[in-house]
């Protein structure tokens, strides 16, 4: 089985410098590029690959990367590139393991894609708390500038790129892309209404494509080695790996590069080694927390972008959280919504307000002060924030883990109205 | 009236609409009169889809049943467009907006100034919600002292983020900002304090709720359906903003904004809505003096007061009969002195209304009429009413100038000559870059964040020269920092480089000012709109000589929408201008040598504008002197005769503004029978000599006059209808139909319901009975309500289209025909290149909003905010004399003596220094003029 994004990756040791990166084969796509194919060429390639955007909305890469108006159409100026590194999503934790595992894969797929939309600049958008990512991108980031990967001309080509390593202030709006990009430019981290989309009007209101980490890292190895190649990686239509990963009472939380469409329950028992002894499995959220729940039956399900939503969730980013049978899932919940509502960047009226109330209310459920028309409020707001209705997917995100715990676990909410309390502290 | 542009057809619940193209489905729906509810949109701040208040239900197609929510104001009404708002669903989450809104906006209604005007209690009545559900404890806020206009309340704040676009985006401010995140989102300043923005008022109308209230109308709270209002102008500056002044209990409580499209639009200064105050002075004259002693009416409570208190309390009530007798006394005093006067010279004032100049014009005779300005400012109005009345370039509204692509300003310190223009120049910058965007980037102009997104805070060309720095500079491409007489070399040599063929190079043609000029000169030719600025501030006929030049080289350039803006000193320069009429040097000159004893003096203290030796003079050789003025003043200290006038809030009559558009303004305080117009005193004198009649009776009968007599005002008779115009039922009323309290507010006086006070001057009647609001004309809209709006939201009801003219027209009248005489001559007279005299530097004007006006300088909000009078000086000049800023300096300039703190001006221009003539604690000096500094040796 083929591991292109973490064959380097050495568990608690330093990362590959830019001599190891290079003796694996790395920068030679990039030599590649530059050398000989044109930037439409490059997305072509990526566009054959099938690559889907690992961020959580697996909108296909090419395509996006397409949308930026090249050529003659160009508006004059700057383009720009943006890795969206902001990994704030509970739960998940795979592009910190790229990161700081090899931090020269994120910097090549970079360049490359920046080529492909002829971006004059690329920002690495960075989590704040990511100390040891931010260390080892920058150590990156100067070799490559050292070894004439990055700056004016790069590998003697008439192709130029400057670089940053940009650290988040930290709030999980700036995961999203053009909250992102208001924070990037110092502005308040309030996501902007599309159209315009940030492929014709983005950083600086320049044409700008923002990609997640591990969308990029993908992109040296498709160049490297073709898209049928890439294709060929994956169990499903998608190409690719991908990073999977599993929290919770399991006998081995972790992270795998499996090959995309690899079932929920090869995930949980086999690679994750199963629930931990006197643990059940009571459900999943199949890629960070906001996501809808999975239960038992689900488990045959392959993890990509199209069989998840067939069950009623979204493969997110992979990265899954499960739920025990010893923990109560109200308080699971309010856990999640106490942290959307405290991360709504207070712009529309529906997140900003209609997320703490829920979260309120799911506060008095569990703590023995819930009322019987309380549940119809909160499903009442399952649909009023729904995408569309707010002004981002922050709120109907955080809804999602709510809607499937009413529909999964609706009777651990009745009786802790019924009982006046939380069944799981009382026991 | 229809509408510009292409015509979309829209369905709104399935019945077709025809609506202007470019618009988004929120304006659409307002424009045809929908209720559809919103918060975050403005007419002017357009859409940014915060709130999700107006969500409607799209559809695919015809065929499509299920539709999608999908909010109005972010969503383009393309042809086919359709749309339901009475939906469902639509409905549902509309409704639940409201109860999120709810969840933290306190129940204080009752208790809340807003009640009754407030946008988000006639929103929340709309939508349907109302039963709270929600059992938890409502977030608060601590409030902040933002100063003397402004309460704040946050607790009542529904986050719609209308208040810092307004402040930040809109209008330029610094000081206020939205501060965390989620749902403790607060809007204030980083520390409490005076907001800074001379537009902050407007944030009265711009929130949606009781966040941000009028604190001066606070000290007396009053709904708004108890409150008597008419259409007015405001006194502030130039301008001539339309406003709604509000009146209770006889006194002014507030000025709202009163929309015309052509000219203030949605927005006034903070010196216009908080300067009205001067009308309710304890300075207010309210009987006559003759001889220094009070005319009071027999039986008038008053009396045991008058000799106690410094004030004229109003006079408690005396009968009608007593009042006119007082009215006589004094009329037949004056008379006696008119008629055994040799020669009466009458001195206006270029704030006073048209028609009481012109009855004073009359009174005395065009020969002895004096328009009231210093020699210096009488020539600069004249010329400035000559370039925009002959010239070959129109002179713009403020609307236009929003829309001008190159601009530029010439000595003008626009914020605080006239305020608003700042605002619509910040306005202007955008519209070349939005343009741009809007064309490239597809963005519609109604995306506002998007639009800001796209053109990262770009600004079209605005090119500033002016003495020291100014307001606009942040939006300025460049600004230049020269002398008045280099600035209008500067404007000599653009206007070079735009016709080299017509115009003279600057002597020296290696002048480093054509280098300059050859920038803006290029700008000004690209551009599709162009537009000078200049004005009356620095004093300089050199300065208004070159910008007519530069506006004429860019007609001659075939720029036929290049427009000129000049700023006139005072709310009715420009309408004394037309008036005709000698300067005050030459009234001065007639009483000490041309055998005048007799001056009558209209609403002009002339310690404003004489030096006091020559103010000394006038009343020293005058034989009488009869004043009309609201104050005691100086000027009224030395009368023989004074009689009290009512202000622009208890008279009629009309402004002519620095564009040349009379507007009306009407009363709004029923006024007393001895505090009357200044035009009715004087009618009441004319009467000369031949008993009891008197040449006009009503404000129609004295515009029938003038426009008789005067063919340059001959159109000021249309700026609004006239009092014969409207029949008695159809008189506009100046009570909502809701008032409270009618019988009430006398009951302590009568039980006897007292017929309303009669009004025959203006198509407005003291009462809540008259025209049905559908059928007012747009100069009557005495109050901005509508059926389901109660806010001043109600607006678009009496739009043609959302941001587009009032129904029916824009009210005022034009004076100025469009451009004419397209080859007319430059005009000569480059001044020679200033040379800096360091040890005489020259002392030029500098203005405040808070203080250089005087009427509004005596408002007690407004007088919290005006500096103290100082010397501003260059860092070198400090240096030299070796003076640090607050140090204070003895400043000699023409014979007077000041001892002044100083102010270090960094970007002051060499060679010059800045007084800010016109403070109420600066004497009149007449700038410019060669000042001497010397630091004080300690004592």
């Amino acid at each position: 089985m083929e591991t292109p994004l973490t064959g380097n990756i050495r568990p608690d040791r330093e990362p590959p410098s830019l001599k190891e990166y290079e003796k694996s084969g790395g920068y030679r796509a990039l030599a590649r590029v530059v050398s000989g194919l044109a930037p439409a060429e490059v997305t072509a390639i990526v566009k054959d690959s099938t690559l889907m955007g690992r961020g959580g909305a697996g909108f296909p890469t090419g395509l996006k990367w397409s949308f930026v108006p090249m050529g003659v159409d160009a508006p004059p100026g700057p383009r720009y590139l943006v890795a969206n590194a902001d990994e704030m999503e509970p739960g998940t934790f795979k592009d910190r393991v790229l990161m700081e595992g090899d931090p020269h894969q994120l910097v090549e797929g970079m360049i490359i894609s920046a080529y492909a939309i002829q971006a004059t600049t690329a920002f690495i958008f960075l989590r704040a708390d990511y100390d040891l990512a931010e260390k080892r991108l920058k150590r990156a980031v100067a070799e490559a500038y050292e070894a004439g990967y990055l700056g004016k001309n790069i590998m003697r080509s008439a192709y130029s790129l400057e670089m940053y390593v940009h650290v988040s202030a930290g709030r999980y709006i700036c995961g999203e892309e053009t909250a992102l990009l208001n924070s990037l430019e110092g502005k308040r981290a309030i996501p902007r209404a599309r159209p315009p989309f940030p492929q014709v009007s983005g950083l600086f209101g320049k044409p700008t494509v923002v990609d997640n980490v591990e969308t990029l890292c993908n992109v040296p190895h498709i160049l490297a080695n073709g898209a049928e190649w890439y294709k060929s990686l994956s169990l499903t239509a998608i190409g690719g790996t991908k990073m999977y990963g599993v929290s919770g009472r399991v006998n081995r939380p972790g992270w795998w590069e499996l090959p995309m469409g690899t079932t929920v329950r090869e995930i949980v028992e086999v690679h994750a080694g199963g629930m931990r002894p006197g643990y059940a499995l009571r459900g999943l959220l199949p890629g960070g927390a906001s996501t809808d729940f999975l239960v038992e039956q689900h488990l045959d399900t392959p993890m990509d972008f199209t069989s998840i939503p067939k069950v009623g969730s979204r493969m997110g980013t992979g990265t899954m959280i499960i739920l025990d049978g010893k923990t109560c899932p109200v308080a699971f919940v309010l856990n999640l919504l106490k942290f959307f509502a405290h991360e709504s960047c207070g712009w529309c009226t529906p997140c900003r307000e209609g997320l703490p109330w829920v979260a309120r209310i799911v506060k008095a459920i569990e703590e023995g002060q819930g009322e019987a028309r309380d549940l119809s409020v909160l499903e009442e707001h399952c649909v009023a924030l729904a995408p569309g209705r707010t002004f981002c997917a922050l709120a109907p995100g955080a809804v999602e883990p709510l809607q499937s715990a009413l529909k999964y676990f609706r009777e651990d909410f009745e009786r802790h109205i019924k009982e006046r309390g939380c069944p799981w502290r009382a026991a | 009236m229809p509408l510009e542009g292409r015509v979309t057809t829209i369905y709104i619940d399935n019945l077709p609409y025809g609506v202007k193209d470019g618009q988004n489905l929120l304006q659409a729906s307002l424009t045809l009169g929908f209720n559809l509810p919103y918060f975050c949109w403005h007419p002017a701040l357009h859409s940014v889809g915060a709130c999700r208040q107006c969500a409607v239900k799209v559809f695919k197609d015809e065929s499509d049943t299920r539709g999608r929510l999908a909010m109005g104001c972010m969503t383009p009404a393309t042809e086919g467009t359709r749309l339901s708002i009475e939906d469902p669903e639509a409905k549902a989450f509309r409704a639940g907006v409201i109860e999120w809104l709810m969840l933290n906006h306190p129940h204080d209604c009752p208790i809340c100034d807003e009640g009754g005007e407030c946008h988000l209690q006639d929103m929340t009545v709309m939508s349907g919600h109302n039963y709270r559900r929600s059992r938890f404890r409502k977030r608060t806020h601590l409030n902040q002292n933002l100063g003397p206009f402004l309460n704040h309340e946050m607790n009542r704040c529904i986050q719609c983020y209308r208040c810092v676009r307004f402040y930040r985006d809109y209008s330029g401010g610094r000081d206020f900002n939205v501060f965390a995140s989620h749902d403790s989102v607060y809007f204030g300043r980083y520390e409490d304090g005076a907001l800074e923005s001379p537009f902050s008022g407007n944030l009265v109308e711009v929130c949606p709720t009781g966040v941000f209230t009028d604190k001066p109308f606070k000290e007396h709270p009053t709904r708004k359906w108890d409150l008597q209002t008419a259409p007015s102008v405001c006194t502030g500056c130039s301008l001539g903003c339309n406003i709604i002044v509000a009146e209770r209990y006889g006194e002014v409580r507030r000025v709202l904004n009163r929309y015309n499209a052509d000219v203030n639009r949605y927005f006034l200064c903070d010196r216009g809505r908080y300067g009205f105050d001067f009308v309710n002075s304890q300075r207010r004259l309210r009987l006559p003096l003759v001889d220094g002693r009070e005319l009071v009416p027999e039986g008038s409570a008053t009396q045991a007061l008058s000799a106690t208190e410094g004030g004229s309390p109003r006079p408690a009530p005396a009968s009608s009969e007593a009042k006119g007798a007082v009215v006589r006394r004094a009329v037949a005093r004056a008379r006696d002195i008119l008629h055994g006067s040799r020669r009466a010279i009458g001195i206006g004032s270029p704030r006073a209304s048209v028609e009481s100049n012109y009855a004073l014009r009359s009174l005395v005779g065009p020969d002895n009429f004096c328009d009231g300005m210093t020699s210096g400012e009488h020539r600069l109005v004249g010329m400035m009413k000559d370039i925009v009345a002959s010239g070959p370039v129109r002179s713009l509204s403020l609307a236009e100038v929003e829309r001008a692509d190159v601009v530029l300003v010439l000595g003008e310190d626009v914020v605080n000559t006239a305020p608003l223009l700042d605002l619509a120049l910040r306005q202007a910058v955008r519209t070349r870059p939005e343009a741009v965007a809007e064309q490239l980037l597809r963005i519609p102009l109604w995306d506002d964040r998007a639009k800001r997104e796209a053109t990262q805070g770009k600004q079209g060309p605005l090119f500033v020269a002016t003495p020291y720095p100014v307001s606009i500079d942040d939006i300025a491409v460049k600004s230049y920092r020269l002398s008045p007489d280099d600035i209008a070399r500067l404007a000599q040599a653009v206007a070079y480089a735009i016709d080299p063929e017509g115009i003279a190079p600057l002597v020296g043609a290696a002048d480093p000012l054509h280098v300059v000029a050859e920038t803006i000169g290029g700008s000004l030719g690209l551009a599709a709109r162009p537009l000078v600025i200049a004005g009356a501030s620095l004093g300089s006929e050199a300065i208004l000589r070159a910008a007519a030049n530069v506006a004429t080289a860019l007609a001659k350039a075939g720029k036929k929408d290049a427009g000129l803006f000049l700023v006139a000193p005072e709310a009715n320069s420009m309408g004394s201008a037309l008036l005709g009429g000698m300067s005050l040097d030459e009234a001065l000159e007639a009483v000490r040598t041309g055998g005048a004893d007799t001056v009558v003096v209209v609403e002009n203290d002339l310690t404003s504008r004489l030096k006091e030796a020559s103010f000394r003079a006038l009343f020293d050789s005058t034989k009488h002197s009869i004043v009309l003025d609201f104050f005691r003043n100086r000027t009224t200290e030395l009368a023989e005769i004074v009689l009290p006038v009512a202000t622009f809030a208890e008279s009629s009559g009309t402004f002519v503004n620095n564009e040349g558009r009379a507007q009306r303004f009407f009363e709004v305080v029923n006024p007393d029978e001895i505090v009357s117009a200044s035009w009715k005193w004087l009618g009441l004198l004319s009467g000369r000599g031949t008993g009891e009649e008197i040449a006009w009776d009503t404000l129609d009968d004295i515009i029938a006059r003038i426009s008789e007599d005067l063919p340059a005002l001959a159109a000021i008779g249309s700026a609004a209808p006239g009092a014969r115009d409207v029949p008695q039922v159809h008189r506009v009323p100046r009570d909502s139909h809701r008032v409270s309290g009618r019988t009430a507010n006398v009951a302590s006086l009568t039980v006897h319901e007292p017929p309303p006070p009669r009004d025959l001057d203006t198509p407005l009647s003291y009462s809540m009975e008259g025209s049905p609001r559908g059928r007012i004309p747009s100069s009557l809209i005495a109050r901005i309500w509508a059926p389901r709006w109660n806010s001043v939201q109600a607006l678009t009801r009496f739009q043609e289209e959302v941001g587009g003219p009032l129904k029916g027209g824009d009210p005022g009248a034009l004076l100025f025909g469009p451009a004419s005489d397209r080859t007319r001559a430059y005009f000569d007279g480059v001044p020679e290149a200033f040379a800096p005299d360091p040890r005489r530097p020259l002392a030029v004007a500098i203005r405040h909003v808070f203080g250089s006006e005087p009427l509004s300088a005596l408002s007690r909000s407004v007088s919290e905010r005006i500096p103290s009078r100082y010397v501003g000086i260059t860092p070198d000049a400090a240096r030299s004399l070796a003076v640090a800023d607050g140090e204070r300096v003895e400043v000699t300039v023409r014979d007077l003596r000041m001892e002044l703190p100083v102010r270090i001006m960094a970007g002051l221009a060499e060679g010059l220094c800045a007084l800010p003539e016109g403070l109420p604690d600066m004497p009149y000096v007449g700038l410019p003029a060669p000042a001497g500094i010397l630091k004080r040796t300690a004592p």
